[in-house]
């Protein structure tokens, strides 16, 4: 029987490995068949900004293509793609103006703290996942 | 209505930038749906300090107009019907006396944790 | 009695918080409750057989659950036959099947 499952991050891109743990919980209740909601709050509205663009390595000599690394934006587009509809994804409005964060990825949409505790009273469970 | 803990332990993270605690606020904002609760710990056992003047930011010239201060945004929340409490080894902890602190905030002792956790439905660690 | 998941990502080894989120885990048990501790992260540098939060891992593990996050411990190059006795690894199903457990109460820390 599938369940409903919100999330909600904190972290920015590319600072802690909440992110993959997040992304990873996502992806496994995904792949089980249930429903999952991701609320970003603050600088994890900038996971799916839809300007990050990867970059070469010169440390490894690498380019782009030898790097052949996802974005944050890239995993949020294939947990949407691989979802089937099941995963909602809200980016908070203020978070979001204050950080200039506004151009998103397709499947995330503006909210609010209203949307999350309407989230959290109708889901089997939530996950806070802070920063630090 | 769903019962929720917030634990806040990251004290003064990006306050002066946000001119607020992220998480008193969002708590606040949620007390609007959810019957909620907090417990300070950690650094955060310091908002719970009664703070009489608190520093000026000024850069390049443009003054931060609302500095935050979070004994009182503490104090707001209690007015709301949020009941906050603090975990006692933290304040000892930290040096603080207990005089020092704002009226209405209730100590807890770690002993205590699981007791305290008993009462909520859920329990977000922030 | 009721249920809890803790997730602890953290390592016991920079500070004594840690400590003390075993130990509320461990009071959790003795007070009757199922308790699960899910080690993540930096939190499965603790799961180590030879570390010296060893022992409190497996003195938890007589009242609770512990299981370490298979994806964490390959990442740390910490092969199963290293852990602690009591210590399971877990993949990240297994986490969402007691994020979906019906009341348990889920904290991350």
């Amino acid at each position: 029987m599938p369940k409903t499952l919100t999330v909600l991050l904190m972290d920015p891109p590319y600072e802690d490995e909440r992110t993959t743990t997040a992304f990873r919980i996502t992806d496994a209740a995904l792949g089980k068949g249930h429903n999952v909601r991701v609320f970003a709050y603050e600088g994890a509205v900038s996971l799916t900004m839809a300007d990050q663009a990867p970059h070469p390595n010169p440390v490894k000599g690498t380019s782009v293509d030898d790097e052949r690394h996802p974005t944050t934006k890239d995993w949020a587009s294939a947990l949407f793609g691989s979802a089937d509809g099941r995963l909602e994804w809200i980016n908070c409005g203020l978070c979001v103006d204050e950080r200039g964060a506004g151009n998103w990825i397709e499947g995330p949409r503006r909210g609010g703290p209203a949307d999350f505790t309407a989230w959290v009273k109708s889901s089997d469970a939530t996950l806070v996942i802070p920063t630090h | 209505m769903t019962k929720v803990l917030s634990v806040l332990s990251d004290g003064y993270r990006a306050t002066v930038e946000e001119q607020d605690d992220t998480v008193l606020w969002f708590t606040s904002m949620c007390a609007k749906e959810l019957d909620m609760a907090v417990l300070l710990e950690s650094d955060a056992v310091n908002y719970a300090v009664q703070t009489d003047d608190v520093a000026d930011l000024n850069l390049g010239g443009r003054k931060a107009a609302d500095v935050p201060r979070l004994d009182r945004d503490v104090d707001a929340l209690m007015a709301k019907g949020v009941a906050v409490s603090y975990l006692a080894e933290d304040l000892i902890a930290r040096g603080i006396d207990e005089s020092r602190l704002i009226d209405g905030v209730k100590p807890v002792a770690r002993a205590e944790l699981p007791a305290l956790f008993e009462q909520f439905d859920q329990i977000w660690h922030w | 009695m009721g249920k809890y998941l803790v997730i602890e990502t953290r390592s016991p080894f920079g500070s004594d918080e840690v400590l003390g989120d075993y130990e509320t885990a461990g009071g959790l048990a003795s007070r009757g409750h199922e308790v699960t501790l899910f080690l993540t992260q930096n939190g499965v540098l603790a799961a180590r057989g030879t570390s010296t939060a060893a022992r409190r891992l497996a003195a938890l593990g007589e009242g609770t659950t512990v299981l370490a996050d298979e994806f964490a411990l390959r990442a740390r190059g910490i092969g199963t036959d290293e852990l602690v006795l009591g210590v399971a690894s877990a993949d990240a199903g297994r986490l969402v099947d007691l994020l979906l457990d019906d009341g348990r109460k889920a904290i991350w820390r």
